[in-house]
């Protein structure tokens, strides 16, 4: 493993936070405070407050804290000190530079990814107190830029990454048409009605990974699924909004994700490789739209594949050969229990899984996810020094023997691939869909 | 000194106790009634299996990789709860109080072992102390209040320590150690002492939350 570049206290600045701590009153941030604080939230906030006896437990369950040598500004209780204590202290008198920096923490300092709830004694869920932090932070409009920008296209076209109608469907066409080469009957059947799945996906696969459409759609239809996509907007499972605070985005996003599958009529919805999307249909989204579970069943890719390769839909011609180490999505792992699927999955299609550890629930998150990735390059620092014991996990992994890093999540996948680099560790990171469709019988 | 004595075994202990136990139910109502108000859902994931499943879990000692990874703590921890709830609760001295009162009374412990519990929570409350002192994590979220409740805490026991060996003036320990217990009741319902009451209840939150929604362990 390389050294970590040197660390300089380089000042980050970021034009969202700027810009925005300029408009803001002492009036208004204590208004904003006290709607959320008195006003929107309830007894899990005071709960949490009341209960949390500055025991410090927490502490070594977030990979920042662990990164950062044990920095107490990092530890998930350092983290609700620095920002909600001071408010509810303060009543919500405190500066606009206070707000600035409460952003950065909230939104950049935690992946939300609730492995400290853990290791609190009492189960006290900080990451829900971040994003607490980070509601009041949107509607002070003190949010960083680049995810903020990704919110603004969610709220203008449904999908996170500026996709115009017709360029969707281009794309699956498009994808198609390039796996009708392969597999000259294949279809990707676009709003067929009554069909048994619908799939959906991520703004980031059509916009820079239509690969990724092109493996579906021949997983699908080998396995000879019953499935469509939406040629209308509601296609995109994912949800910055959910991570900027903007409530009331996330519920319109979900709602559209949800009504197109209702009108499509179909069973259930699959999903691709997504950690974040998950939790947004299966837990955020959904309970702000009312529903206490998704109101279309939705199943994750691990949950699909499992299913496909269980039924014997798929089968697998010969295993992948070279070792492979899995890291689990806190957001399906934790959030959603996939962590035996998981390991079915892939040692059913790879020869040889090198555990690292820990792993499951227990695994570290990949400091991207949660949003942060989202906020862009001026944080890009901030996810490399703030998780140097991921390097240390995988490098250990490494020297077990795996040398392929399957990552079944995008903003995992995308937060990996930098740490890889940074810290040199040589890794080829796949998603499951990339081995599974290597590795599948397909017909000649 | 016989009627100050009076009072604060009399009136004072009263007050104490109708405090505590009105706090306490205070506090507990006033939390249910926000939830109502504002969290209905709540009670939708609310699940008896996953709940019971998480506080027994986290009611053992050993049993979560956090207990694991802190063996000290967790001794120590356990070793303190444990006395502080039975040492007050079946001391002779109290329990004898109690018959001569209302004709109540039920089994003790043997007074060397409640010395030995007294004096465990004593050393408890100073572990305590010293890691607040020298871990730069629990350090970091400290304030004068966590000093003052440990205080708060350690204080009953011993005065009550001190009472029981009669080494310096019987009465003025025995009222001093009488009020301090009363600050104590007092202050579990006003104070992060409430942890006692709510803790059952966010280890059943989140218990339902890992094991009926996320299907995942939360140890
Ligand atoms: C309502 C208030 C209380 C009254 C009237 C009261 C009264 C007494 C009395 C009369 C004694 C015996 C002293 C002796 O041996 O002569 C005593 C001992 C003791 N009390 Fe209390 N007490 C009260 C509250 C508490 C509380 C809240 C605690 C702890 C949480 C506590 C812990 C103890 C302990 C640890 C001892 C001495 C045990 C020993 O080393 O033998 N007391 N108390
Ligand atoms: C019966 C229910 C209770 C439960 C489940 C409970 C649980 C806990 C837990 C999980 C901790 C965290 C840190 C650790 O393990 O050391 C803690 C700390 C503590 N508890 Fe409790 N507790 C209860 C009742 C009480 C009561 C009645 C008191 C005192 C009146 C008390 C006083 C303390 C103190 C002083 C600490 C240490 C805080 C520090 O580190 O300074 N607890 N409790
Ligand atoms: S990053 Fe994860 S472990 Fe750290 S504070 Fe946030 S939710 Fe907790
Ligand atoms: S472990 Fe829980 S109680 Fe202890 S400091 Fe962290 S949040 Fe507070
Ligand atoms: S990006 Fe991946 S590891 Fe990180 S929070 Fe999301 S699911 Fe977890």
């Amino acid at each position: 493993m390389t050294e970590a570049a040197v660390k300089e206290e380089k000042k980050i600045t970021d034009e969202g936070l700027e810009v925005g701590v300029q408009n803001l009153t002492a009036e208004r941030i204590q208004k904003v405070i006290n709607r959320v604080l008195k006003g929107e939230s309830g007894a899990r906030l005071k709960a949490y407050v009341d209960t949390c006896v500055h025991c410090g437990l927490c502490s070594e369950a977030c990979h920042y804290y662990l990164s950062h040598d044990k920095d107490p500004q990092y530890s998930p209780v350092g983290k609700v000190k620095q920002t909600l204590w001071k408010m509810l202290k303060a009543r919500g008198n405190v500066s606009a530079d206070f707000i600035k920096r409460a952003s950065e923490i909230a939104s950049t300092e935690c992946n939300a990814c609730k492995r400290c709830a853990m290791y609190c004694p009492f189960g006290i869920d900080i990451a829900y107190m971040m994003l607490t932090v980070r509601r009041i932070c949107h509607l002070l409009g003190v949010t960083p830029l680049y995810i903020q920008d990704t919110a603004h296209s969610h709220a203008v076209t449904m999908n996170q990454m500026w996709i115009k109608d017709d360029e969707w469907i281009d794309t699956l066409q498009w994808q198609e048409e390039e796996a009708q080469a392969e597999i000259p009957t294949l279809r990707i059947p676009l709003e067929r009605e009554g069909a048994d799945i619908m799939y959906s996906v991520i703004g980031p696969e059509p916009k820079f990974q239509a690969q990724l459409l092109y493996q579906a759609a021949v997983i699908m239809d080998v396995a000879g699924v019953d499935w469509t996509m939406p040629a209308t907007p509601g296609w995109d499972n994912s949800d910055m909004a959910m991570y900027t605070g903007d409530n009331e985005i996330m519920g319109r996003v979900k709602r559209a994700h949800f009504e197109t599958a209702a009108r499509l009529r179909v069973n259930r919805i699959v999903m691709g490789e997504c950690g974040h999307a998950f939790r947004s249909v299966y837990d955020m989204g959904n309970r702000w739209l009312g529903w206490r579970m998704p109101p279309i069943p939705i199943v994750h890719a691990i949950d699909f594949y499992y299913e496909l390769i269980q039924n014997k839909k798929i089968t697998i011609t010969e295993k992948f050969k070279e070792p492979v180490t899995l890291h689990d999505p806190c957001n399906v792992i934790r959030g959603g229990g996939l962590a035996e699927k998981a390991r079915y999955v892939v040692n059913a299609i790879c020869e040889e899984l090198i555990e690292m550890h820990p792993n499951r629930e227990h695994n570290y998150c990949c400091c991207a996810g949660g949003g942060v990735i989202n906020c862009g390059p001026p944080y890009k620092m901030t996810r490399m020094d703030g998780n140097r014991i991921k390097a240390e996990q995988l490098f250990a992994a490494k020297s077990r023997g795996a040398k392929i890093l399957i990552a079944p999540c995008h903003n995992c996948h995308s937060g990996l691939e930098d740490i890889n680099h940074h810290y040199g560790l040589g890794y080829e990171i796949k998603f499951i869909s990339d081995i599974l469709y290597e590795v599948m019988d397909k017909p000649a | 000194m016989h009627s100050i004595y009076n009072f604060v075994s009399g009136p004072l202990a009263w007050l104490a106790f109708i405090l505590f136990i009105g706090g306490c139910l205070y506090r507990l109502i006033s939390l249910m009634v926000l939830v109502h108000r504002k969290e209905k859902f709540i009670y939708s994931y609310m699940s008896l299996k996953y709940s019971l499943r998480s506080i027994f879990r986290w009611s053992t000692p050993f049993a979560t990789e956090n207990m694991r990874r802190h063996p000290a703590l967790t001794i120590v921890a356990f070793a303190f709860h444990i006395c502080l709830i039975l040492t007050p609760l079946f001391l002779l001295a109290h329990v004898t109080l109690i018959e001569e009162s209302w004709n109540l009374s039920w089994w003790t412990l043997p007074e060397g072992l409640a010395e030995i519990m007294t004096l465990i929570v004593v050393a408890a409350c100073v572990f305590f102390l010293v890691r607040r002192l020298v871990n730069p994590e629990v350090r970091y979220v400290t304030s004068v209040s966590d000093y003052i409740l440990l205080a708060i805490v350690a204080a009953p026991f011993i005065t009550g320590f001190l009472v029981y060996y009669q080494w310096f003036g019987y009465q003025t320990l025995l009222i001093l150690h009488i009020l301090s217990g009363e600050v104590m009741l007092v202050a579990i319902p006003f104070t992060r002492l409430s942890h006692m009451l709510f803790a059952p209840l966010t280890r059943a939150y989140m218990g339902s939350e890992f094991g009926g929604v996320r299907h995942a362990r939360d140890w």
